[in-house]
């Protein structure tokens, strides 16, 4: 019953929320949202700490860039070709790096996607240090033009809630009980006869699949492609976003990349000291709730329906 | 005689880790619907044995053949799909998922749907009768929504042998099945495993050796990485060698 009401307001302000914010505010932030969803996916569920997430993310901005402004291809496609991209970007990087564990997958991880900025800075379509820029956006399916700012708000919204519907599924999925028990105890998942290496690789390809869909919507709604997209940078802050919300929940990266957009945005004027501002908040959070936000809460009520069961 | 009686047998095995032989020169055969027991001291290399015949660890030399089949080059996963299934001397259960949920997911892979990330984990309450007879089996029903994580030691290891008797294996491989049970739970663990190892071969090792002499037909023991002796319980038993292994490490 809860449940049911906390969707129904989550739904009614999520429509509002273009007329009460900056529309273009809110797509940015659903954009990390949906990035920072598919990147937990892989470091919640399966254990699996990836530094290299800014070129699944970067890959698809700049397909979507490109085949949309110089193949001339509608919204729907040119994001799909960005998300078709991405997945095949994450099957290659997942099939080097699957094997490895810990900070050797990290490092693989990195390298492979430092190789992707290098590339994205000579290749002569991504337009080097200007990357692609006015990008059109089209009419989506034909008819609905997305210059209308509310009319893009909506598509946004929509892509966001297929992509968190989509991981929201796999994690409650046969799939995803097999991935949580490779998590929680490796060897015992083979010796149960799991070839656990394919099972990541899935996760893998599935997460960077819908980082990419994150990073082609954000390329339509800024009707850019460039450099930041690929930069370790960008890998770098979706491991902020989700451990800052609570890494392992599936509203945790969702908070952690409102929270992150938000700072950026309300203390853009100060320069550099977002930057630090940001640090001392990611310092000042893994010292103080190492589970992120939502982690934290959802211990605190877990904390108080023990004690509720155990005096009434 | 004849190899066909086998179930396992390894030639010649042995495991070297940076000069030291943990397993050495190791011919084990194993006969089919046997209980075979490893006994020997601490470190002798009983679980170095186990992680060679399941593949976690790579023979420095020697072959496994499984039911004639060469092995040794064979993957862990493929191990278990091949009906060989091991448990951990450190109890291996998956801490954050219910008790339920651990004996589903050895049962889930049968239904082929396990890469289905698009399906409703729903799809797997097929599976809870089947997972909760399995836990009943092991006296663990009254915890079954319980984390397995939260359980006592000897409990994780009652969990852990009702889940790899969920792949219904036709050799079981146990590694300390009763280490760190009360005596209640021993003695139904040796009732389960004996009722079980009436249509299957079972490899274990074990220290406690009433538990060893109740339920296995031959014991091998080991010494330093070698066999040092074999024969049935009354023979072993018997043996100085044997008691003076055991009586050096203060064991039995
Ligand atoms: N990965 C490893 N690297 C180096 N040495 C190892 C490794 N695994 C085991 N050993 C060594 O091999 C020897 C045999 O270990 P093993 O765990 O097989 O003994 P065990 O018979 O199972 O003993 P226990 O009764 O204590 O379980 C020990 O001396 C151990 O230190
Ligand atoms: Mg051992």
């Amino acid at each position: 019953m809860i449940r049911i009401l906390g969707l129904v307001v989550l739904v009614a302000a999520a429509l509002a929320a273009p007329y009460f914010f900056y529309p273009i505010f809110l797509m940015k932030a659903l954009c990390f949202a949906l990035f920072a969803c598919a990147f937990n996916l892989l470091l919640g569920y399966v254990g699996l700490l990836s530094f290299g997430h800014a070129a699944f993310l970067g890959t698809a901005a700049y397909i979507t860039g490109h085949s949309m402004k110089v193949l001339g291809l509608p919204p729907e496609l040119g994001i799909l070709a960005g998300t078709a991209a991405a997945a095949l970007v994450g099957l290659v990087f997942g099939w080097l790096a699957i094997r490895r564990q810990g900070i050797y997958f990290a490092m693989i991880t990195l390298a492979l996607s430092q190789m992707i900025f290098f590339y994205a800075l000579q290749a002569p379509f991504t337009g080097g240090e200007d990357g692609i820029q006015a990008i059109p956006r089209g009419h989506l399916l034909g008819f609905i033009d997305l210059t209308s700012e509310i009319a893009l708000y909506h598509f946004v919204l929509a892509i966001f809630v297929f992509g968190w519907l989509v991981i929201y599924r796999t994690i409650h999925s046969p799939f995803g009980q097999v991935l949580k028990a490779i998590r929680e105890n490796e060897p015992r998942a083979i010796s149960l006869g799991y070839r656990t290496d394919h099972y990541k690789l899935m996760a893998f390809v599935l997460s960077a699949a819908l980082s990419g869909m994150a990073g082609s919507t954000k390329t339509l709604v800024f009707q850019l492609a460039s450099l930041t997209d690929v930069h370790w940078h960008m890998s770098g802050e979706v491991v902020l976003m989700t451990l800052l919300g609570g890494m392992g929940t599936v509203f945790g990266p969702v908070v952690g990349a409102f929270l992150v957009v938000s700072i950026q945005n309300y203390l853009a004027q100060m320069g550099s000291w977002v930057t630090i501002i940001q640090g001392g908040i990611f310092v000042v959070c893994v010292l103080l709730f190492r589970r992120g936000i939502v982690g934290e809460v959802l211990a605190l009520i877990r904390k108080l329906r023990e004690r509720q069961a155990r005096t009434g | 005689m004849a190899s066909g009686e086998f179930v396992l047998e390894t030639d010649d095995l042995s495991k070297e880790f940076k000069g030291f032989f943990a397993v050495r020169g190791v011919n084990l055969r194993v006969r089919k619907g046997d209980v075979h027991a490893l006994i020997g001291p601490n470190g002798a290399g009983k679980t170095t044995v186990f992680n060679l015949l399941t593949k976690f660890l790579t023979p420095t030399s020697g072959r496994i053949l499984y039911k004639g089949e060469d092995i040794t080059r064979t993957s862990p996963a493929d191990i278990a799909r091949k009906g060989m299934v091991r448990s951990f001397q450190i109890s291996a259960v998956f801490p954050h998922l219910s008790l339920l949920e651990n004996v589903r997911i050895a049962l889930q892979r049968e239904l082929g749907t396990s890469f289905h990330f698009w399906k409703s984990d729903a799809s797997l309450a097929a599976l809870n009768d089947r997972a909760e007879a399995l836990l009943e089996a092991v006296g663990l029903t009254e915890f079954r929504s319980h984390m397995a994580g939260d359980l006592p030691y000897g409990r994780k290891r009652a969990l852990e042998i009702a889940t790899t008797l969920a792949l219904d294996p036709e050799m079981l491989l146990l590694d300390e099945p009763t280490a760190g049970m009360t005596h209640e739970d021993i003695v139904r663990i040796t009732d389960l495993i004996g009722k079980v190892a009436q249509n299957r071969t079972v490899l274990m090792v074990e220290h406690n050796l009433s538990v060893v002499s109740n339920l296995s037909n031959v014991i091998t023991v080991l010494q330093r990485g070698e066999i040092l002796a074999e024969g049935s319980y009354d023979e072993v038993s018997k043996m100085p060698e044997v008691i003076s292994a055991y009586l050096g490490t203060g064991n039995g």
